[in-house]
């Protein structure tokens, strides 16, 4: 069983957790935003679609900042030994472009909302406030970098998700055990 | 009419005519500069209210001459994208391809073709509408406010006009519900007088 904090070896429960909510959340947020857009101005999810979406989306912006955090001071195990260079320096490359594209579409996200000056009310507990407004056209956009960031991310996650089930099944080695929880410690 | 005057006026009618074809109908270019024009527009909301909202760009012109006022044009092109109800989420859905389609569709243009006088300052003014990419005849219900020297040595004329048609007509698609099929518009034009 892993322990709480990454080892040389493992991941450990908090950077697993956080790798999952964050993997739950950013599946969540793009299927939702998807089809929010869909709906009839008649449908009882015309307001709260949006509304949901946008207080999770800052909600996750804080977690993925913690967990910014936590990789900076508790950083994650060494590639497994068996990984090619090409392999490592393409998932570490994966890794940091997820991180990156992640913060954008949050960013751009928020600017959509705050374009005209109103604030985002997150989950109707608190305020986050506009501060860039007024950029031309700011609305659209934003909104056009929104939307083909998300389709960006979603891409990238898949070939992540790819490489690690190509690690599991054909290389047959811990890569996709590790984030699970599931690699037996080393002898 | 007594047949005196009406003698007096078939005396006079070839001189009308003739100073009216030296002093023709005199060329106005819409104060947007200055931004003493606005196109609104409004509609219901759910039916239980109005929802106001404008263009913010646009320019035109027009002539006009108020001997005679049916001779009149009028040309106006609307940037469409700078459609404005004083909510950028809404904003940015009425510039998509669920209402004006701004970036398919990045103008609108009116084009006057006939004007029927009412007689008391009014008139029908009839004209060619093109609002995403779909081009109808409208009718415009227009007043004439006044027209005079401003104090800055121009000339000015305005007018206001007021219209309506279904958004199903310009192949607006997004069904806002059974109050909201039809917009209503509202204009206020002032002309400067071009030297």
């Amino acid at each position: 069983m892993p322990k709480l904090k990454n080892t040389k070896d493992e991941y450990g429960w908090i950077s697993i957790s956080l790798h999952w909510l964050v993997a739950i959340s950013v599946i969540g947020l793009f299927i939702l935003g998807l089809w929010m857009r869909t709906l009839s101005y008649y449908d009882p999810w015309y307001q709260l679609g949006p509304h949901i979406h946008k207080s999770l989306g800052v909600i996750l912006f804080t977690v993925l900042i913690l967990r910014v955090l936590v990789r900076l001071f508790n950083p994650p195990p060494t590639p497994l030994l068996t990984l090619s260079k090409f392999e490592r320096v393409a998932a570490h490359s994966v890794h940091i472009l997820l991180y990156v594209l992640l913060f954008c579409i949050m960013i751009s996200g928020y600017l959509i909302s705050t374009a005209d000056g109103r604030p985002i009310e997150v989950f109707n507990w608190f305020n986050i406030p506009a501060t860039i407004t007024g950029i031309e056209n700011q609305e659209d956009l934003a909104g056009e970098i929104h939307y083909y960031l998300a389709l960006s991310v979603i891409i990238l996650a898949g070939i992540h998700a790819l490489a690690a089930f190509k690690h599991h099944i054909i290389d047959k080695d811990n890569t996709l055990k590790r984030i699970l929880g599931l690699s037996k410690p080393s002898p | 009419m007594s047949i005196l005057r009406k003698s007096l006026a078939i005396a006079l009618l070839p001189v009308s005519m003739s100073l009216a074809s030296i002093t023709s109908a005199a060329d106005y270019v819409i104060d947007t500069k200055g931004s003493h024009a606005f196109i609104q527009f409004k509609i219901q909301h759910l039916g239980y209210s109005w929802l106001l909202g404008r263009f913010n760009e646009f320019e035109g012109t027009f002539s006009y001459d108020d001997k005679k006022p049916a001779d009149s044009e009028v040309n106006v092109i609307i940037k469409t994208a700078s459609v404005d109800s004083n909510h950028a989420e809404r904003d940015k859905h009425l510039r998509s391809k669920d209402f004006l389609n701004v970036s398919k569709h990045p103008t609108a243009t009116f084009k006057s073709k006939k004007i029927t006088d009412n007689g008391n300052g009014s008139a029908k003014l009839i004209g060619d509408l093109t609002l995403n990419g779909v081009t109808k005849e409208i009718t415009i219900d227009v007043s004439k406010i006044g027209e005079g020297k401003d104090p800055w040595g121009g000339y000015r004329a305005g007018f206001e006009g007021t219209t309506k048609f279904a958004l199903k007509d310009f192949n607006i698609s997004k069904d806002l519900g059974p109050a909201s099929q039809e917009v209503e518009m509202y204009l206020s034009i002032e002309g400067i007088r071009k030297s």
